[in-house]
Formats: structure tokens, C-alpha cells, sequence
């Protein structure tokens, strides 16, 4: 079931160049700090220098003094009365009472430029009373930790439970300790994984400017300028279609570019500047402090597996912070996808979220998923090597597939765990022999992938070229794969079809390029908006032959008489029905929304080879595959890019990164010469094998490929690790000082 | 009518029951089913939750619901 190129397709499957390659390759992409405008301020952000802090007083007096500062804001100058998350967004925006982790925004200076604006920000005097704090999971959660705010749990919480546990979810089927007892071999371990930073290449920027009229405009990186403007507008207490946003180019986000950091500061400051445009642009070193990574977690699991490795139960217990703010942990997610690749007829799952002083997480990735699979992949690996069973085998026997109950519950439709499995064995990297110190890990991975409210316009030119405007900023090549997809369906070569990502006063409201969705939904309504004006391009060509339009039939991009009654007319090329459709009714065009389900899962494999030098504990990745299903292929060097991508970023989560909190609560290494994520010369090429699986929920088959990659580095390095070493580490990142102690206790035991 | 697959946390608010059958055609008539039957659920439905029905997500509140179908409330899940 590997990718076969050859499905009869004419542009669904071929590599054409990418629409945004010269604009990046020549420096004319605009990215959010490319944007200005005449009059325009710069914005500097004072931030908390402790992780901890009730905020007793704030004197902007001297910095409101200094010549070219035009405005200062605190928390006073935002409307109070939010709840629920709009409060959370509106806290972490700039904080209220307390400063609740190191970097937390306490207020913003606008001035005339950026040195200005960072000189005035030194000036702004914040008075605090430092309060104890905690940023690890477990130690927010035992007996006698600060309580970081009181009353902030769910329903969901056990009595007796500390304040900072806020979140409880359980859920499973089966009867557990019956499958331990069926088991021959009962194994359980704890697991502990660091938060890590998405890491995209462009830090937060946006230019933004409100009047005293509360009107406003907004140019920011984003992968979702909806979602900016309604968080925005909720901060702000001004109605969301009083905000329009245009999104710039985006140097990356893998989820962490899904909410709001510090928008609606700019939006406030302009308006107290008179309205003029103000720009704000993070250093590296907010990024990290201040923006969302994703949990760090504590995960405890227990698996039951008989002498052949048929899995009898499963148990898992998850600890995740996400921040000082209910709801930003993915442990729902991760607890969710823990055993989505099995099928076990026990299962149960519980997890905790908990309250910690460190910045408000967002999404990465698969959410959750990287960090679950850490824990169950790495002791599946374990029970194999004890039980002397191959791990891929092993895998196979337990595979889900189509009907099989999911760990979280509904039965499977067509996926494709087993395809992408059999297409691991096959590959000759599995053949590749094994030296000294060297070892091979393998892993699969999971993610659910996400559909969503999606709006999409189409419009034919006057030369018969097609416009798709969509409002999913791409990150991941959807403009060459929508463009792929209305080619195909409409006829045309791919040149012929632009895909323009536009404003929120465009198009209905669109969720952001998240969760795996854009070519899936967008690409999704892109065909039937396609679709439409297809109909209504035959009633042109109907009309004008004095036919009835279901004689009509559109193919190789032209209407074409069809039945015996049509008559014999020559094919009316879409270019001819746009020269004239100014006088045959008007403009041509078509529009499709939707709330998109039937999005399907994907799943994936990875095998990696390491070698590890026993004097200094550092691990080279020798070589990598990546096997994943992607229902279809519309673009395939995007989806190996995706591939390559996850794998690249899973790498540096398991091998380097990780969040260093000193005994103060501040974090340590806030630029990327401390926050090692890999460069390429840390990686070999990664090789990719694309499965495809169709997916029935998608006109094409497409199933979201951009999460499921991330998933499976983890437990595959710390397998391959064990494999070369004989030492097991059973917490991220595996850092050569860790893997170097590991082996070092190995022997010594 | 339909029955309706809980998550085990949310026994506590449905009499300790994990499977819940209530008179409904559509989605929105079985959300309104279950918090007639069970108020304590109203909560964490307006909270937002997915639904699966026969392994797919259903957005649509009007969509039908096939006789037998296999129904899941499963936590709201979106991705990066």
C-alpha cells in the first residue's frame, strides 16, 4: 500500500514548484516584522523578573517622562469581568495581581523607536512581593506546595486533592486487573518528560492600530487570525468585527502560534497613543520566557502481555502542567492517544492537570501525544527485549485496524497502522548493519487530526484563471496542495489556480491551520466551491448553446455537450466562459462552509539507528525512516517535508531540549545557543515512505500528515539508545551528561 | 433511540452509568436528551465536547442519527 504514483490522477501526486518559494528564497515573503506603516510607534514589553510575585505597585512616571514614549499600559487600562478562558488570555496577556511565572508581561511602553520604547521599559518601576513558587509537576502537586491560585478546579477533582490540581479525567474500558492477571509478563514505570519549546524560526511580531472608536486593524504571524481576533477582541471588551486581520507570511508555528501572547497589547497601545500604528516584536528570548511551550509530565505505566506479545491490559497515569491556567495541559490528549495504536481489550487511563509557575502552554504537535508515547512505546520495547519477541512483530500482532475498538473508545473506520507497519519490515534500512556502540530503536505514533469550521471562496477570472481564497495561513505547502486540488477537479493545470490566504473580513470565520486540517478542510470545501461554479460554468455554456444544462458536462477543463440531444457544439473552455461571463449573468465563483468531520486518523513509524560514544554520553543519529499514512499524497515533497519536519523536531525534544529552571524560578537558557534545538548538521536525511490509506471523509482520501511525525522520535531514540548502551532512560531529554550517568550506573551496577 | 457512550468521568453525573440511552433522531435532540436526563452533564457539554458516531466526528447538530449507531462523547480535541 506504499505510495504509488502512478493512480491515474493528472496533478494529484506531482511535485510541482512551490507557489511561496521565490518570494522566501529572495527575501520578498512578508513576514509580521516586514510590516510598517507612516506614524508607526514600537512597542516594548516589561516583564516579571520573578516566577512568583504579588505586584504591590507599578510608577510609569519616569518612563512617560522620557522624550518619544507615547503611551504605558498596565493591567489597569484593560476592562475587568472576564471569565473562564477569556480571563486566562486576558491574565497572561498582562498580569493582574500577581506575576504568576519569570517573564510574565506586567506592562507595555509604546514610542517612537524601538530603543526608546526598551529604554522606557527599564524605567517602568514594578513594585513585588515575592511569594514562594513551583515549577515541577509533581512537586505543584505534593503536600505543602504554593498554592498558585486557589479555587481554580474543576468539578472533575477528588476531595483532598492540592489546590493546584485542577483537573482530573479517567476513562477506559474493560476490567484492567483481570488482563494482568490473563498476562504472562506485568511490567509498570514511570516516565518524566521537560517541556520544550515549538522553536519556530520567527518570534511572535505583529502591527497593530485601534482608534478611540475601538476600530482596529491588525497585521500578525498567525496560524489563525480568527482565533486572534476573537481572543483579541475579548481582552480588549470591543466586539470581534470591530477587528480586521490580515495575516503575513509565518516562519513556523506547530501549534504555538494558535492563540494570543501579545496582541492586544499593540491593539491598546495604539489606542492610547491617539491610534497610531505600534508595532511589537519579541525577542528570542520572550519567545521562550513567555510564550507557550508545551507540558512538561510524570507519567506512570503499567502493561500486561503474554509470551507471544498479545497485549492483555494497559494502565496509565499522567501529570502534565501546562502553566498557571486551567485547560492549557494537554493531558486529555496524551492520555487519549497514550493506546490508540492497540488493540487491548483492558484499558484504563486517568490524568492530572496541575497549576505551575511557567509560562501558559500552547499547542505542539499532536499535543500530548509525543510525550504519551515516550511512556508506552519505550516499555513495550522493554517487555520485547525481555520476552525476546521483535518489536515490530510485536507491534503488528497488537495493531489497531479497521474495527477495532480505540483505547478512547468509538471502533476504527479504515486506517492504516498495519500498511504502515508491513511497509517498515520491507524497508532496507532494517538491513543495514550494526557496529560497536550503535543500536536501532523503533516506535509508532498516532494523532487524530481535526477538521473544523472552514470557509473557502472561489472565484474564476476574466481569463479563466482560478482565485481560491482560503483562511488557513499555510505552513506546510497548503497553498500548492489546494491549488493541486482545484486543478484537478476543475481541469486546469496547476498554474492556472492561485490560492491567496485573506483577511477576517473575507470569509467566514476559520479555525487556524491546526490540528493536521488545512489541505484536509480547506482543500475539503477548495473542491466543492470548485464544484459550484463547475455547475454554474455549464449553465453558461448551456445557455449560450440553447441546450439544457444537464446536457452539459465538464471535463479536461471545458464545457462539452454530453447525450444524444445535446447537439454538436465545440468544448467551451473555462477561458472562454470567463472572457464572456460578464454578459452571460455576471461574475463566476463558488463558496463552500463547513464544520468539516470526517477528517481521519493517521498513524506512523519510525526506526532509527544511533550510535552513542561511551565516553561522553553524546548520541549521533545515524540514519532515520519515517513511515506514516497519509491517506493521499496531493503534494508529495510537502508531505515528506512534514516527515522530515515531526522527526527533525521530535529528535531535538528527545535528545536536547528541555526547559531550565534555576532554584529562583527563572529559566536559564532563553536564547538557541542554551535551548539547543538540532541544525543540519546534527541530522542525517531522513528517509520518508508514504503509505496511503485513503480516507472515505475526504474527496481526495487526504488525511492530515503535519502532527503524527513528532510522535514517535521520542520512544524510538530512547529504544535505539537502550539498544547501544544497555542503559534505559526513562526521562527527556536524553542529553549526553544523562545518557553518559546512565551508562556509567549500568556498569557500576 | 440511541445509545450514548460516556467518558467514565462523567459517570458521576449520569447515575453511574457509562452508557446512556435517550429518545433522539439528531445530535441536538440527544444533547437535550441527556441533559434532561442527567442536568449534572449540561455543564461540560456547553464546555464543548466531539461526538463520534460510527468513528466519525459529527459537527453537524442536525444530522441524523443512524439507527444502532455507535455513539461516543469523547473530549474536545484540536491539535497544533
Amino acid at each position: 500500500m506504499a505510495k504509488d504514483e502512478t493512480q491515474g490522477f493528472r496533478l494529484i501526486g506531482t511535485r510541482p514548484d512551490r507557489p511561496d518559494g521565490l518570494d522566501k528564497v529572495t527575501g520578498r515573503a512578508r513576514y509580521g516584522a516586514d510590516i510598517s506603516a507612516p506614524g508607526m510607534l514600537h512597542a516594548a514589553v516589561v516583564r516579571s523578573p520573578h516566577a512568583h510575585a504579588r505586584i504591590v505597585k507599578i510608577d510609569a512616571s519616569k518612563a512617560l517622562a522620557l522624550p518619544g514614549v507615547k503611551a504605558v499600559i498596565t493591567r489597569a487600562d484593560l476592562p475587568t469581568g472576564l471569565t473562564g478562558e477569556d480571563w486566562n488570555l486576558q491574565e497572561n496577556t498582562l498580569a493582574g495581581e500577581k506575576a504568576l511565572y519569570d517573564g510574565h508581561a506586567v506592562a507595555a511602553v509604546a514610542a517612537t523607536t524601538k530603543l526608546i520604547a526598551q529604554d522606557a521599559a527599564k524605567l517602568v518601576e514594578v513594585t513585588y512581593e515575592v511569594l514562594p513558587h513551583v515549577t515541577d509537576v509533581d512537586a505543584a502537586m505534593a503536600a505543602g506546595a504554593p498554592v498558585i491560585r486557589a479555587g481554580t478546579a474543576d468539578h472533575s477533582v477528588p476531595e483532598g486533592m492540592h489546590p493546584n490540581v485542577v483537573k482530573y479525567i479517567d476513562f477506559g474500558h474493560g476490567d484492567v486487573e483481570a488482563g494482568f492477571a490473563a498476562a504472562d509478563l506485568v511490567r509498570a514505570q514511570s516516565y518524566k518528560t521537560e517541556a520544550t519549546h515549538q522553536g519556530y524560526i520567527e518570534p511572535h511580531a505583529c502591527m497593530a492600530q485601534m482608534g478611540s472608536d475601538d476600530r482596529g486593524e491588525m497585521w500578525v504571524c498567525t496560524q489563525g487570525h480568527w482565533y486572534i481576533r476573537r481572543m483579541s477582541a475579548a481582552v480588549l471588551g470591543v466586539d470581534a468585527s470591530k477587528l480586521r486581520v490580515t495575516p503575513s507570511e509565518i516562519g513556523g508555528g506547530f501549534g504555538g502560534k494558535t492563540t494570543i501572547f501579545m496582541e492586544p497589547l499593540a491593539l491598546a497601545l495604539s489606542k492610547k497613543a491617539g491610534g497610531r500604528p505600534v508595532k511589537l516584536v519579541m525577542s528570542r528570548s520572550e519567545v521562550l520566557r513567555a510564550t507557550g511551550p508545551t507540558a512538561s509530565a510524570s507519567m506512570d505505566v503499567k502493561l500486561g502481555m503474554k509470551k507471544d506479545g498479545t497485549l492483555t491490559a494497559a494502565k496509565v497515569m499522567f501529570r502534565m502542567q501546562g502553566g498557571p491556567y486551567i485547560g492549557s495541559s494537554p493531558v486529555g490528549e496524551a492520555l487519549s492517544c497514550a493506546l490508540a495504536c492497540y488493540d487491548v481489550p483492558n484499558v484504563m487511563h486517568e490524568g492530572y492537570e496541575v497549576l505551575a509557575n511557567r509560562p501558559k502552554a500552547a499547542a505542539y504537535r499532536a499535543p500530548g501525544s509525543p510525550m504519551a508515547a515516550f511512556a508506552v512505546e519505550s516499555l513495550l520495547d522493554e517487555m520485547c527485549r525481555e520476552l525476546g519477541l521483535d518489536p515490530l512483530k510485536v507491534r503488528l500482532k497488537n495493531a489497531a485496524r479497521e474495527g477495532t475498538k480505540s483505547s478512547y473508545g468509538p471502533t476504527y473506520n479504515r486506517i492504516g497502522l498495519v500498511e504502515s507497519l508491513e511497509a517498515t519490515m520491507a524497508h532496507k534500512n532494517l538491513l543495514a548493519p550494526l557496529g560497536p556502540n550503535q543500536g536501532r530503536g523503533v516506535a509508532s505514533g498516532f494523532w487524530f487530526n481535526h477538521g473544523g469550521e472552514t470557509s473557502v471562496s472561489l472565484a474564476i477570472g476574466e481569463d479563466g484563471t482560478v482565485t481560491v481564497s482560503v483562511g488557513t495561513p499555510d505552513i506546510g505547502g497548503s497553498r500548492a496542495s489546494i491549488a493541486l486540488m482545484t486543478g484537478e477537479c476543475l481541469g486546469i493545470p496547476y498554474e492556472k489556480v492561485r490560492v491567496n490566504v485573506v483577511e477576517t473580513g473575507a470569509l467566514g470565520v476559520n479555525e487556524p491551520t491546526h490540528g493536521s486540517r488545512a489541505t484536509f478542510a480547506s482543500g475539503l470545501a477548495a473542491v466543492e466551491a470548485a464544484r459550484q461554479a463547475m455547475a454554474e460554468m455549464c449553465r453558461r455554456a448551456a445557455a449560450e448553446w440553447d441546450i439544457d444544462p444537464e446536457a452539459v458536462e465538464w471535463r479536461d477543463g471545458a464545457a462539452h455537450p454530453a447525450g444524444p440531444n445535446a447537439g454538436k457544439f465545440p468544448p467551451m473552455s473555462i477561458a472562454e466562459i470567463g472572457a464572456k461571463m460578464g454578459g452571460s449573468g455576471g461574475p463566476i465563483s463558488g463558496h463552500h462552509e463547513v464544520t468539516a468531520g470526517g477528517f481521519g486518523a493517521s498513524f506512523g513509524v519510525h526506526v532509527v539507528d544511533v550510535e552513542v560514544d561511551p565516553e561522553t554520553g553524546r548520541t549521533t543519529v545515524l540514519r532515520y525512516l519515517v513511515v506514516q499514512d497519509a491517506g493521499r499524497a496531493i503534494h508529495p515533497a510537502y508531505v515528506e517535508g512534514q516527515y522530515q519536519g515531526g522527526a527533525a523536531q521530535g529528535i531535538g525534544w528527545a535528545l536536547n531540549e528541555e526547559y531550565v529552571y534555576g532554584a529562583d524560578g527563572r529559566l536559564q537558557n532563553t536564547v538557541f545557543l542554551d535551548y539547543r534545538i538540532p541544525v543540519a548538521s546534527d541530522l542525517p536525511m531522513i528517509d520518508t515512505v508514504i503509505v496511503e490509506v485513503p480516507n472515505p471523509g475526504h474527496p481526495y482520501g487526504v488525511r492530515g500528515v503535519g502532527e503524527t511525525g513528532i510522535t514517535p522520535p521520542l520512544p524510538a531514540l530512547a529504544n535505539a539508545i537502550h539498544a547501544a548502551t544497555g542503559a534505559r532512560l526513562r526521562s527527556l531529554p536524553m542529553s549526553p551528561p544523562k545518557v553518559l550517568a546512565a551508562i556509567k550506573a549500568k556498569a557500576g551496577g | 433511540m440511541v445509545e450514548v457512550n460516556l467518558w467514565s468521568g462523567l459517570r458521576r453525573f449520569a447515575d453511574g452509568q457509562t452508557v446512556v440511552t435517550v429518545e433522539a433522531q439528531t445530535l441536538r435532540q440527544m444533547f437535550a436528551g441527556l441533559i434532561a436526563a442527567h442536568p449534572g452533564l449540561e455543564p461540560v457539554i456547553k464546555a464543548g465536547v466531539s461526538v463520534s458516531v460510527n468513528g466519525v466526528i459529527e459537527t453537524n447538530l442536525s444530522a441524523p442519527l443512524p439507527e444502532g449507531a455507535e455513539i461516543y462523547l469523547i473530549q474536545r480535541i484540536k491539535g497544533g
